[in-house]
């Protein structure tokens, strides 16, 4: 579905991501972790479209198009879902019209009648049920005044609204107490199927708990210095980022000799 | 003085038949008005107050009298919400009987036209026909004019639920329009009272209004005025309230349309514990000019006030804002709170926001912060990675921006009318518009 290959990117004349190589198959769950600073969320929004970062390398192809010559709704429409590090707040907008919005867009894409206000109300409940957020969340203005866990439960509201093929889940575990985690992670597993992508992004193993990945990587320093199974997360929980980056110094070495 | 084309005889007052023209205290009152406004003319860009508003247009017109009462126009079908409380309609600053629907009042309730009130002399205390604001000569000319408007008098304790729908129709071209609107609320009393401005089309008349309110002890008046002049009328208002303790008084100030634009908006915060609260929304497009000056006066203690104005300005439209709170001495445990924020779409617009804070008092609370800026980038990308594209994306965070205000005001039926006119103004608005 996502292949990335030799992925560079700068912000600002200052690269970010040197050289990033990632194979995601529909159906899978990636686990992309990392210290702080490593560019995760570098790559996360990359992915989604933002602009003012510098490819000065490589190409991602989704579903057989070149990504990074679609304009980010274009991607969003397409499947592309990105829950933020840090959600962004609208003012004035209320929640219920800002997922109207986003849904109606991307149905009308794929050239799918809109959703009227009954059957948009049936479709959210449902859907809040999952995530365990009040209707009254429905009327008020997008992130305006949240919490830093009810941001990431919205963020996870849309992605259950939207129905992406692709989710990237930047940190939305973070903020979370151990009943809204658990949630969440149920939410998610329950949007795991065949058809569908997803790639949690998180430097903690905790989410990992619930949600069991197929494959982890280990991202530093802007490239990714390990793959492994679910088994690698619980490594890195324990021992820390600081052996896998010295045995990929090693291996680095040694090819140059 | 610079009437330029009407020699002084011809609109000298006592030429003109207006309403009261029987009544001494009334030709008085006009007569040293007039005599006030002939020594001074209009103010111009000298003057602090007038600094980025230049009225030199406005004595240029062809003429500043009044226009006559035409029965022969058809502004009914300007009428946007008839079942709404008590209507009252006036075409070019006349009362029109026909097109209005006072309604059921309660007892104690007293809803005129001025000009039965003047031509009765009856109800209304002299000294509020009299009465002049010194920072405003369009005041003195609104006093030499008067025509028309409406006079609400509130006998203590009454309680009128639904709302005072009082409408301005402009309905010819470059007619001088002179409304004149007094709400007196008594001890108690409570009411809300909408102030609409309605210019068809290309009219380029000259509104000059002036509405002072009185607030007895713990009375509540909301007062909501929305301007949709014509593109080439000028308007220049004054709404002026004075409050006796405990009294609440919000007023909600928004411009969609006129050439050019100025209200001058104050309340006196008289005695102990009063409310006030001014939130106001101006959206401009072309050359449009809007200005608010707004000015608090605590005077008493433990008063609070606050003050939410934003604009957006497009094309090459002009804002400008400013706001004057004043804590005389001996206001002590004074709790104010100012905010203006502009949004600027085009590198043509401009704004021009100024606070004026005079603390005069110790202990006591006040904060203001202005900001003019563009869209955020960071929302942009958000509404994007959505799915919705970038001109749908714009308009939703503009009329968010707009929607901050409009949500308080407390009349639904005006709130939803208010979106729609925003809605209607921004290029993607009409996505939006059917899926609220
Ligand atoms: N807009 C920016 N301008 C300059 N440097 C940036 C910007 N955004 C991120 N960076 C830098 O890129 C690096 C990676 O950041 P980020 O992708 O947020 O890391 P992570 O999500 O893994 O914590 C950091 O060194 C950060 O300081
Ligand atoms: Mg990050």
């Amino acid at each position: 579905m996502l292949t990335i290959k030799n992925l560079h990117a700068q912000i600002n004349g200052k690269e970010i991501l040197r050289g990033i190589d990632l194979n995601i198959r529909a159906g899978e769950v990636h686990a992309i972790m990392g210290p702080n600073g490593s560019g995760k969320s570098t790559l996360a929004q990359l992915l989604a479209g933002r602009e003012g970062y510098q490819v000065s390398a490589g190409s991602v192809d989704y579903l057989g198009r070149d990504l990074l010559a679609m304009m980010p709704e274009e991607r969003a429409r397409e499947g592309v879902f990105l829950a933020f590090q840090y959600p962004v707040e609208i003012p004035g907008v209320s929640n219920a019209l800002f997922l109207k919005t986003s849904l109606n867009s991307i149905r009308k894409h794929h050239g799918l009648t809109e959703l009227d206000a009954m059957d948009f109300l049936h479709l959210l409940r449902d859907k809040m049920k999952l995530v365990g957020m009040d209707e009254s969340f429905l009327s008020r203005a997008v992130n305006e005044g949240f919490s830093g866990g009810e941001k990431k439960r919205n963020e996870i509201l849309q992605l259950a609204v939207l129905e992406p093929r692709l989710a990237i889940l930047d940190e939305t575990d973070s903020g979370l107490d151990i009943d809204a985690l658990k949630l969440i992670a149920d939410g998610i597993n329950g949007m795991r199927n065949p058809e569908r992508a997803i790639v949690l992004v998180t430097h903690y193993q905790r989410l990992l708990n619930y949600i069991v990945p197929d494959v982890v990587h280990v991202l530093s320093q802007g490239r990714i210095v390990k793959s492994g199974g679910a088994e690698l997360a619980l490594e890195l929980e324990q021992h820390g980022y600081g052996w896998v980056e010295a045995e990929y110094a090693a291996r680095n070495a040694a090819q140059e000799r | 003085m610079n009437l330029q084309q009407d020699s002084r005889q011809n609109i000298e007052p006592e030429h003109v038949p207006l309403p009261g023209h029987d009544v001494p205290w009334v030709v008085r009152a006009r007569q040293s008005a007039f005599e006030r406004f002939a020594a001074h003319g209009f103010p111009t860009r000298r003057e602090e107050e007038w600094k980025y508003t230049d009225v030199s247009a406005i004595g240029k017109r062809a003429s500043l009298k009044p226009a006559p009462p035409d029965p022969t126009s058809d502004a009914a079908a300007l009428i946007l919400f008839r079942d709404s409380g008590h209507l009252m309609v006036f075409v070019d600053g006349h009362y029109s009987g026909e097109l209005s629907a006072a309604g059921e009042l309660p007892a104690g309730v007293r809803l005129a036209s001025l000009a039965d009130m003047l031509n009765e002399a009856a109800d209304l205390p002299e000294a509020f026909f009299d009465q002049l604001h010194e920072h405003t000569i369009f005041a003195a000319l609104n006093n030499a004019f008067a025509t028309g408007g409406a006079v609400l008098n509130l006998a203590p304790g009454t309680v009128l639920d639904a709302p005072v729908y009082l409408l301005f129709i402009a309905s010819g071209q470059g007619a001088a329009i002179y409304p004149r609107n007094i709400v007196i609320a008594g001890e108690g009393a409570s009411a809300t009272v909408i102030e609409h401005y309605l210019g068809v089309i290309d009219a380029h008349n000259f509104t000059d209004v002036v509405t002072q309110i009185s607030l007895g002890a713990g009375a509540q008046l909301q007062h909501c005025k929305l301007v949709q002049e014509g593109s080439g009328a000028f308007h220049v208002a004054g709404i002026h309230a004075e409050q006796a303790a405990d009294s609440r008084f919000v007023s909600h100030s928004f411009v969609l349309g006129g050439r050019l634009t100025r209200n001058d908006i104050t309340s006196s915060l008289n005695e102990p514990g009063c409310l006030c609260t001014l939130n106001g929304l101006y959206l401009l497009d072309g050359k449009q000019h809007v200005d608010h000056h707004t000015r608090i006066d605590h005077i008493a203690p433990s008063g609070i006030s606050r003050e939410y104005y934003r604009g957006i300005m497009n094309g090459e439209s002009r804002g400008v804002f400013n706001g004057k709170l004043l804590v005389h001495p001996g206001a002590v445990k004074t709790d104010a709170h100012q905010a203006n924020h502009n949004l600027l779409l085009s590198r043509q617009a401009c704004v021009d926001t100024k606070p004026q804070l005079e603390i005069l008092a110790d202990d006591v609370k006040c904060t203001h912060g202005a900001t003019v800026g563009q869209l955020n980038d960071d929302s942009l990308f958000y509404l994007r990675s959505r799915g919705v594209d970038a001109a749908l994306a714009r308009s939703l965070l503009i009329y968010g921006f707009a929607n901050d205000i409009i949500e308080k005001v407390g009349v639904p039926d005006l709130r939803a009318r208010i979106r729609h006119l925003v809605l209607e103004r921004l290029p993607q608005g009409g996505q939006i518009k059917v899926m609220l």
